[in-house]
């Protein structure tokens, strides 16, 4: 069964748990600013909203990359970044209509989601499920549940 | 080891930033955060300064957990001496900025002097430059965030700031923070302000990645992350009502300060309560709460984002408010609330909008209200005083125009910026000052949570519930239920709560976590971050280091065992309905007891053995 991330933005409280764990798994470190899931805070509206890579199955960073160095990964479907192939040319990060693969200046690299091998750091890190890690061929399944449990349909008996 | 061993010193005076090796011997007696940044200060300023002047220093402090993802891991705290106290300020926040300070590679920035016009800090990892402030001044909290932003062009920076109420010499404003996140009490941000200096932008990039053990550490915070979860307070409670779950649950236990303390009961605290911020309103059909949102890292997240109903007075003619932000908390909407008589959740949460918008503490502003509420009924204050406004407790109107005249330091409202004590001293009525050490009441009579008497006439920075939070104890049961209406074993009680909040808010956690965690859940996390050895004795040996720290200061600042007392009519007025009908604080039945378990003298200054035990600062 493939998986893939699934965002519920209702559920998000904007802790960022996310944003340090994906930091730790990657980089060793507690760092939001090289995290490859993003939560953006929309302050007037009181929306927290995270962000990532939805690993296209015609992804345009990998399309787009001119050395090969995006390529799939078969075991979880992520398309993941050969930091030794990556020559730092950006072009990914244009081609991406999404914005989440980015260039990092410390490196020379680019760097992306790649579901973290099939245990996504960020989802076991969310204290409220607003991220979790679920089959791809039912991500609306929860969604579907809370509508249809709204339907009336109470028996008259 | 989780420090980043760095601190950036600012000399407002000078006009330099410098770089400087945390002393580390300091930070294995006294952790972090709020107890080596007091030591700091300790070893810096003359306890008898001149809390406004420039040889008062203005602290922000971080711990070693603060920055990496243990539950609530996001605390800083900042440090002076108070304008409103002479005591020891510290005052703690949340938000996003201590993070972002530990990021950009800082565990304190320590200010000094006083800068010759408006200055702000900005600091990009190790860059570190003073800015003019000229066109920030005279603008609030969240009109100086506006301007930064669109100055700095990063949408990531985070940033502190203070108001207009601060620059006004306001004598409780707060360092507002990620525009609604607060180090709120004693008038941190009025000493910041006397500095001329507006606010501290940070963007650090460079991340933590020293923490001493990263897979024990990993392994301790998912099972802290996991007893958070899993309790029914902080799992629970506090996601869904936030802090204002207890409104309900103090009034019924005759614990509710109402009308500056007159009575411990108000009639309208359901209107006012977490619940009420469930329930669709009239106009519109949404409730008050958006959303509740968390501080950094932090797994309850028991923040309110609220709306303000746009129809109501307050608002209709002003779009600018119809916006959501940080809502009520508990002891502001106590303050408020109850404590002004007003029942009105749209006044309340347009007046915590303002307390944001222009760095005011809630409480001490609220309290302050109240006070002038009595004053007015009892005619030592008139409508010449106030421009005619009709001060009486239960006006939602009074309440919204004390505040936008408070917030921007114009007429009456300067008087309200005295805060309590020296506003009922000025109208020849000290009496009526709702205030220990100077510094007003937060939302627990102590008449009918009797250990909480204790925890306002001896905490270290006058009256305050997160010194020594007892209502965990005798109200919720945590960690074991004693009864609110006895004095017995709350000497013991308090001590022990004290010692351990400071170890806590030295760590760089929230107080908060301790609904759920013991120093069993916490100093294993304290443990695999830092080197050393880091047991739940040594963390509560610390925190009880730290508190005589904090008590010699004050000792030497001139804040002796005579001010650890409580206003008379604690003392001496009977709660006159619920449970603690006829009580009164029951003070003099645990000092004495209390001073004798922390080692003092009778008169409350420090002995030498207990000094020495602690290895203080001369």
């Amino acid at each position: 069964m493939q998986k893939s991330l699934h965002i519920d933005p209702g559920k998000c409280t904007g802790c960022l748990q996310c944003e340090t764990a994906c930091s730790l798994e990657n980089e060793a470190m507690f760092n939001p600013s090289k995290s490859r899931i993003k939560v953006f805070t929309f302050h007037d509206e009181g929306r927290f909203v995270p962000y990532t890579c939805t690993q296209c199955d015609e992804a345009w960073c990998m399309q787009a990359c001119p050395v090969d160095a995006i390529v799939l990964n078969p075991s979880n479907g992520s398309k993941d970044v050969l930091s030794d192939v990556c020559v730092g040319c950006k072009v990914c990060t244009i081609a991406c209509p999404f914005g989440t693969i980015n260039y990092n200046a410390d490196t020379g690299k680019v760097i992306k989601c790649d579901l973290c091998g099939g245990d996504p750091a960020c989802a076991t890190a969310c204290p409220t499920d607003a991220i979790s890690y679920i089959d791809a061929n039912a991500t609306g399944l929860d969604k579907m549940r809370a509508w249809a449990a709204k339907t009336d349909n109470a028996s008259n008996a | 080891m989780a420090w980043t061993r760095k601190l950036l010193r600012v000399n407002l005076t000078a006009g330099t930033c410098t770089e400087e090796a945390l002393n580390m011997t300091w930070a294995n007696d006294y952790l972090g955060q709020r107890g080596l940044a007091t030591r700091y200060l300790v070893e810096e300023i003359d306890p008898q300064c001149d809390p406004l002047g420039p040889d008062n220093k203005f602290i922000m402090a971080t711990g070693p957990l603060t920055g990496t993802n243990a539950s609530t891991g996001g605390r800083y705290s900042c440090l002076c001496k108070s304008p409103l106290t002479n005591t020891l300020a510290c005052s703690n926040s949340g938000g996003f900025f201590g993070a972002e300070m530990k990021f950009a590679g800082w565990d304190m920035i320590i200010f000094e002097g006083k800068s010759a016009g408006p200055v702000y800090l900005n600091v990009e990892n190790d860059k570190a430059e003073l800015l003019s402030a000229d066109a920030l001044w005279g603008k609030s909290v969240w009109e100086a965030d506006k301007i930064l932003r669109s100055t700095h062009q990063d949408p990531q920076i985070r940033i502190a700031a203070v108001g207009r109420s601060a620059e006004e010499g306001n004598l409780y404003a707060a360092v507002v923070n990620d525009l609604h996140r607060a180090a709120g009490r004693s008038g941190v941000g009025t000493v910041m302000a006397s500095k001329n200096l507006k606010a501290v932008v940070i963007r650090g990039t460079k991340g933590i990645a020293n923490v001493a053990d990263p897979k024990t550490f990993m392994d301790t915070v998912a099972a802290g992350k996991a007893v958070l979860a899993e309790n029914p307070v902080t799992g629970q409670g506090l996601p869904t009502y936030g802090t204002q779950v207890l409104m309900n649950v103090i009034n019924e236990v005759g614990a509710m300060p109402t009308r500056n303390m007159r009575e411990t009961q108000f009639e309208g605290a359901a209107e006012v309560s977490g619940e009420a911020m469930h329930e669709p309103r009239k106009s519109d059909g949404k409730p008050n709460l958006t959303t509740n949102g968390a501080c950094y890292a932090c797994t309850i997240a028991c923040g309110r984002i609220s709306t303000i109903d746009r129809t109501h007075f307050s608002v209709k003619d002003k779009p600018e408010y119809w916006i959501a932000s940080g809502g009520l908390e508990y002891e502001a909407a106590w303050a408020l609330g109850p404590d002004t008589g007003v029942d009105d959740i749209d006044a309340l949460t347009y007046v915590n909008f303002l307390c944001n918008e222009d760095g005011m503490d809630p409480i001490s502003f609220g309290s302050t209200v109240a006070a002038a509420m009595e004053l007015f009924e009892e005619g030592a204050i008139t409508t010449e005083h106030t421009d005619g406004v009709e001060l009486k407790f239960g006006s939602a109107e009074a309440l919204c125009w004390a505040a936008e005249m408070t917030a921007k330091g114009e007429g009456f409202g300067k008087d309200i910026g005295l805060g309590s004590k020296r506003l009922c001293e000025k109208y020849g009525r000290p009496e009526l000052s709702m205030t220990v050490k100077g510094q007003e009441f937060p939302a627990y009579d102590p008449r009918g949570i009797q250990g909480m008497g204790l925890a306002y006439a001896t905490s270290n920075r006058g009256a305050c519930h997160l010194r020594g939070y007892t209502v965990a104890s005798e109200i919720l049961g945590i960690p074991e239920k004693t009864d609110p209406l006895e004095t017995a074993g709350k000497p013991g009680l308090v001590k022990a709560f004290q010692d351990a909040t400071a170890a806590v808010d030295s760590a760089g956690l929230c107080v908060f976590t301790t609904f759920a965690w013991t120093m069993d859940d916490i100093a294993p996390q304290v443990d695999a971050a830092c080197e050393g050895d880091w047991s739940t004795e040594r963390m509560m040996e610390v925190g009880e280091r730290i508190w005589n720290m904090e008590r010699a200061f004050n000792l030497a600042a001139g804040v002796g065992g005579d001010q650890d007392t409580l206003p008379a009519r604690l003392l001496s007025e009977e709660a006159n309905s619920g449970p603690a009908k006829g009580k009164v604080a029951g003070l003099g039945d645990m000092l004495p007891e209390y001073y004798e378990l922390r080692g003092w003298n009778s008169d409350g200054t420090l002995t030498d053995a207990t000094k020495e035990k602690f290895g203080l600062p001369a």
